[in-house]
């Protein structure tokens, strides 16, 4: 396959090696510097894809990102949708094919790493042009901790895609010097492939790298393939650059239609001719350099077509050249199939076009003029004004640590550029109070020639019998100036509006090539002046961005932090099946050969109910709670009292908010006079730290309290059952376990070889118990002397759902679950834990509000399903008949919903716990609930189904 | 009986840690008492009562004794010892400053120590830490407590050149910070596993 | 990602950060002696303005202090931070 568009020599390409790739099917070659587009064109491969609505030919018309047109999917080495073929770098094994549209995500994971760095600098500069470097090397030379990013492979922006000089050399050497000067500067970010895609507060810029999409196959597997940069900046030097604007007339998407500035590129980075024989159509002098440029290296021009009455100066150079130069002359449509054949060519004077006539060629190149890119500026808030001269929108206020230098500012000769970097990174170190380098030196740059003013020209005049239908503004989401003439005569006046009714702009190039032409276009239809149109808002990213990207390393077993307590590694061993509570992992069953979960859990019940189990209940939130107010902080947070808890017992007691809705219940022990632990549910550990943290700091900085989490510090293991006494007698022998020594919600202290461990005779499942604490340090060898001394009974550890279970049956609520934050202790039926000696407490005024003193407020109650078989549906809805046995029609009201449901070893059937409407005083009635599309009944019940009298727990 | 043995909850990474390179080295530090101390007023009576100047510029640390003595807070500082148990800590501070309104509160296993050297440990806290570590910023003596990947942590700088920092992370976080660590280091590893 | 001053540890992204609500609403002296009404507007009711709000945050990854900062609604921009003991600052 020979690249027959190659140019003979030039380019930043690697002509030594060649690569082979596919492209629908069909193996080309190409070089190393090579894009996808670069290498299509250069085997003479315009035509990329059909567009997305009509199935219209479309073709490579710009040459990086501002590419509307060559959209495609990539297979090799990895499926990725929807990416520009000029975006895509050139590698060996790459295959992909054009894209109507819409892409296929991958259906295979991706085994690419991706990650992100965060980076605080005194100066970012975005964009390595010659604005971009002279403000970089200004900043260096300063001393300045710099980032300059770039995206393109290479650094040198449009020096890349031309002939200048400067300092009377190629613009290129001077390009490698700066590059080698900021190498040699040690607090200098330099990186190229990296796309600053979105600017935000406070000097916070997010840009993608892609560090090894260009290898390949030969991607390091251990290096990240993209990485998001969180660049944190004191100052924001934007530089960059502009994007090269279209004109509108009919036919314009015809492959082989293509910015005038992207055929420039093509030929001086790529060594690529678009074409052999070239029309040019512009509204100003800068598609000369094109013309001549493809001249030059062979290209048949065939015309310039210059809207403009006057023409340019550069007229003579072109007819001394032999081009032929059509000044007041437009291009009205193009001819041809899957590529343009000719360009229709009529003259233009006063806004009328006359009679077109056909000019034979296979490349039509086009130039509206030039839309400095302003996204970066824009996405942090920056107003944008309208210049009317330019025909372009540009930064129209001065923002704080942000600057925008060169033709992003709308400068457009290389002097201005130069000289314009170096003014806006002086700029940003001035407001960092850093002088300047004396050795600053920009490098020389020829006498800029003065252009001859642009014509703004959004679109060619409809000829008669057009209707803009073909007329293509925005090519990727293939709508037309008839489009945008269908949503101004509907009425629409917002340039926002306008583009959701046209959804231009809204396609993957986020209207790079579209947004001001339709900004343009409207305001002519509406005859008003652009200004008054604007801009439609410009958001972040500036270019699409992976998923995968922004996931970062965050994906598999870093998505989400898993906790886990000292014994994790006995439970992984003993074969637990963990549930996630929080970001815990808790055992929630300990499954023993051919048992399933309920299996399991009937047998760790009935261990528990006969015999003795264990649980890891290290999760359980602890705060330390001391000084000499603790009781007072205490007396005022929880619903009873704790300064009236002796130093050696333990009370249960319940919080809750201001508005007298529980948020959290627990145990508190009294270690010493101004000494407390606090127990938490797991869930509410750190939610309750904050908040007594909240009224000590905020409220009440007079008490002298303080409040510190010790989750961590101690390990909790319930021993439970009527065994429970025998096992703990045995591990600590030195403890007096009767229960006249030892009584229920008490705690006392202890050593076990040395090592201090607590024990509490506090019980969560009705059963003798008592809770072990130890320093986590000794978890693992205290746990197995528990399981030692208990082997004898029979010791089974259980998991949560035994916990929740035995819980249930005692009706213990589990706030969160049983709950939902509108729920009173009074609803709970623990009017008993709330004080009516205490003046007040946080919540206490709440209780009395009307709502909460409803006798049909919803209160928690047992159910039984009368069938003794059905373990109803958490979450599970209740109805009940009417007297005639009859649903009431429809909405039939609900009287609550079931709140936990388990099967019971001790009931031999299933039971539940519900919030259910006047619930107490429905106890012993039956209602109904919907499971799988038949209503169970179920009986309702107190709570407490196991044990009610409590006779129980001291063994 | 026999004694009761100590287990350390990254056992299972000091393998993994090894293999690292001298770039990115981590080193579980050895457990050691700690105290959550709070006080609402730091004197000269509070110096002589604990034995060291408690550090009141926010993000700092000094050393005290054979621990350290780091501020968590305008009132609260993390106070550690390497050669008192865990409950003489307690006991001794406690008793230094329950007088003057303060309390102390052991949490030697609240927090587990990663001691990171090499000259690439700035890259490998930058994958994660949203703070600025430049030594310009970040030299001997500072500390932060921040996030790094989705723990918590306190950093705290051992040396001047950022190539030195002590990560404490609550225990139970330590299984997912060892993981992401060793992961932020992979790129650096010579002879990746993967 | 915005930066909030912590007034102790300084800048810091917004992420290490708890918003606490409205400012400056303390707890009533003797809840018992409010009607319902007054009750419900001191536990359901906050303002809501345009523009400058004086507020309650807590720096949650950081030192865990609560802290007042006076922020501008509109534009997200906090225009001073302040700890609990120092007064609302004066604004024009």
């Amino acid at each position: 396959m020979t690249s027959t568009f190659r140019t003979p020599e030039g380019g930043r390409i690697d002509r030594a090696t060649t690569v082979e790739f596919t492209f629908d099917g069909q193996t080309l070659t190409g070089h190393p510097g090579d894009t996808l587009a670069s290498a299509l064109l250069a085997n003479g491969r315009h035509q990329v894809a059909t567009s997305i609505k009509f199935g219209r030919p479309r073709g490579i018309a710009a040459a990086w990102a501002e590419d509307p047109g060559g959209l495609v999917q990539i297979e090799e080495p990895f499926p990725e949708p929807m990416l520009l073929a000029t975006t895509v770098e050139l590698h060996d094994g790459l295959a992909a094919h054009g894209l109507p549209g819409q892409g296929r995500l991958a259906d295979v994971p991706d085994s690419a790493r991706y990650d992100a760095v965060h980076h605080h600098v005194d100066v970012l500069v975005v964009g390595a042009g010659p604005s971009g470097l002279a403000a970089a090397l200004t900043a260096a030379r300063a001393g300045a901790r710099v980032a300059l990013v770039d995206e393109q492979s290479e650094a040198g922006g449009s020096l890349l895609s031309g002939t200048e000089r400067l300092d009377d050399a190629p613009a290129l050497q001077w390009v490698a010097a700066a590059v080698a000067e900021l190498a040699g500067h040690p607090e200098v970010l330099h990186l190229q492939r990296t796309t600053a895609f979105g600017s935000y507060d406070d000097g916070f810029v997010l840009a993608l790298e892609r560090r090894t999409d260009h290898l390949g196959a030969a991607a390091p597997k251990h290096v990240s393939r993209q990485r998001v940069w969180r660049i944190r900046a004191r100052s924001i030097v934007v530089a960059t650059g502009a994007h090269e604007r279209p004109v509108v007339f009919a036919d314009n998407d015809r492959p082989g239609t293509m910015l005038a500035g992207a055929a420039r590129t093509f030929l001086h980075r790529y060594g690529v001719l678009p074409g052999r024989e070239a029309v040019v159509f512009t509204t100003n002098d800068s598609a000369y350099d094109a013309a001549l440029d493809l001249h030059r290296a062979g290209v048949h021009v065939q015309a310039v077509v210059d809207a403009r009455p006057e023409g340019s100066p550069r007229r003579e150079e072109c007819e001394h050249a032999g081009i032929r130069v059509l000044s007041g002359a437009v291009v009205t449509g193009t001819q041809g199939v899957e590529r343009v054949t000719h360009a229709l060519v009529a003259p233009f004077a006063d806004g009328e076009v006359g009679a077109s006539s056909a000019i034979a060629c296979d490349l039509l190149l086009v130039s509206g003029g030039w839309n400095p890119a302003v996204h970066l500026f824009s996405q942090a808030r920056g107003r944008l004004r309208y210049d009317a001269a330019l025909g372009a929108f540009l930064p129209g206020e001065q923002l704080d640590g942000l600057t925008v230098a060169g033709s992003a500012a709308g400068v457009f000769d290389l002097a201005g550029c130069l000289a314009d970097g170096q003014r806006g990174a002086r700029a940003a170190l001035g407001a960092l109070a850093v002088p300047p380098a004396e050795e600053d030196r920009l490098p020389t740059a020829p006498e800029p020639v003065v252009p001859t003013a642009p014509l703004v020209l959004w679109r060619v005049p409809d000829t008669s019998g057009a209707d803009g239908s073909t007329s293509f503004v925005d090519l990727q989401r293939d709508a037309t100036v008839a489009d945008i003439a269908r949503a101004v005569g509907a009425g629409l006046r917002s340039i926002e509006h306008v583009k959701r009714y046209t959804t231009i702009g809204t396609a993957h190039d986020q209207g790079k090539t579209s947004g001001v032409l339709t900004s343009g276009i409207t305001a002519e239809l509406l005859g008003i002046p652009v200004q008054d149109t604007g801009t439609t808002t410009f958001r972040p990213p500036y270019t699409p961005v992976a998923f995968a990207a922004l996931a970062g390393r965050d994906r598999g077993r870093l998505f989400d932090p898993e906790r886990v307590t000292a014994l994790h590694e006995w439970h992984v061993a003993a074969g637990a099946v963990f549930e996630d509570v929080g970001q815990w992992k808790r055992p929630r069953h300990y499954p023993r050969p051919g048992e399933d979960m309920e299996a399991a859990v009937l047998r760790e019940c009935a261990a528990a109910r006969t015999g003795v189990g264990i649980l890891d209940g290290s999760t359980l939130g602890k705060i330390d709670v001391q000084g000499p107010d603790a009781a007072v902080l205490l007396d005022r947070l929880y619903t009873n009292l704790m300064s009236s808890l002796k130093v050696g017992s333990v009370r249960y007691g319940v919080m809750c908010g201001v508005d007298g809705m529980v948020i959290d219940d627990g145990t508190v022990l009294r270690l010493a006079e101004d000494r407390f632990l606090v127990l938490t549910t797991t869930g509410g550990a750190a939610k309750i730290l904050d908040w007594m943290e909240e009224w000590v700091q905020t409220e009440w900085p007079d008490l002298r309290v303080h409040c510190t989490s010790v989750t961590e510090q101690w390990c909790t293991f319930p021993v439970v059952g009527p065994r429970s006494r025998d096992v703990i007698g045995a591990v600590f022998p030195q403890v007096d376990v009767s229960n006249e020594a030892f009584p229920f919600m008490t705690w006392r202290d202890t050593t076990l070889d040395g090592v201090p461990v607590r024990l509490a005779r506090i019980s969560f499942s009705g059963e003798l118990a008592f809770e072990v604490y130890v320093n986590p340090w000794y978890a693992v060898a205290v746990w197995q002397r528990l399981l030692d001394a208990g082997r004898p009974y029979g010791i089974t550890p259980y998991g949560t759902e035994t916990m929740h279970v035995l819980r249930a049956e005692k009706g213990y609520p589990i706030i969160g679950q049983d709950t939902d934050g509108t729920v009173t202790p009074h609803d709970l039926g623990m009017a008993w834990a709330v004080s009516k000696k205490k003046p007040d407490f946080v919540g206490k005024r709440s209780f009395s509000r009307p709502a909460n003193q409803d006798p049909l407020r919803k209160q928690l109650v047992g159910l039984l399903p009368v069938d003794r078989r059905t373990v109803l549906p958490e979450g599970s809805q209740i109805v009940e008949f009417r007297t005639d046995g009859q649903l009431p029609p429809p909405p039939v009201p609900m009287l609550g919903h079931v709140t936990s449901s388990y099967r019971s070893a001790e009931l031999a059937r299933p039971f539940a716990l519900a919030l259910v409407k006047g619930g107490r005083e429905r106890i012993g009635e039956t209602v109904h609930v919907p499971v799988n599309g038949t209503l169970v009944p179920v009986e309702v019940t107190g709570s407490v189904l196991v044990d009610p009298e409590g006779a129980r727990r001291d063994g | 009986m026999a004694e009761l043995l100590r287990t350390h909850p990254l056992e299972g990474w000091r393998t993994a840690f090894e293999r690292l390179p001298d770039t990115v080295r981590i080193a579980v530090e050895p457990f050691v008492a700690m105290v959550d101390v709070r006080l609402g007023t730091v004197g000269a009576e509070a110096s002589a009562a604990l034995g060291v100047d408690l550090p009141t510029a926010p993000n700092t640390w000094v050393p005290a004794g054979t621990g350290r003595a780091v501020w968590l807070g305008p009132d609260e500082w993390l106070l550690s010892s390497t050669t008192e148990t865990p409950e003489e800590l307690e006991a001794r501070v406690r008793a230094a400053v329950v007088g003057l309104g303060g309390s102390a509160t052991d949490v030697s296993a609240q927090r587990i120590g990663l001691r990171l050297t090499g000259a690439r440990v700035r890259d490998v806290l930058a994958k994660g830490c949203s703070i600025d570590l430049h030594p310009r910023v970040f030299g001997r003596g500072s500390s932060a407590q921040t996030a790094l990947g989705q723990a918590g942590v306190v950093l705290l700088a051992l040396s001047d050149a950022a190539d030195d920092v002590l990560v404490l992370v609550r225990s139970s976080f330590a299984g997912y910070l060892a993981d992401w660590l060793l992961d932020a280091a992979l790129e650096f590893t010579s002879t990746p596993n993967d | 990602m915005q930066l909030i001053a912590c007034p102790w540890c300084g800048p810091r992204e917004e992420v290490e950060f708890h918003y606490g609500g409205q400012a400056h609403v303390p707890y009533p002296e003797s809840p018992a002696e409010l009607s319902d009404e007054e009750w419900a507007h001191y536990v359901f009711f906050r303002d809501n303005p345009k523009g400058r709000f004086a507020e309650r945050w807590n720096h949650s990854a950081g030192c865990r202090r609560w802290f007042n900062a006076i922020r501008d609604t509109a534009t997200y921009r906090f225009e001073s931070v302040y700890r609990l003991d120092e007064p609302k600052p004066v604004t024009p």
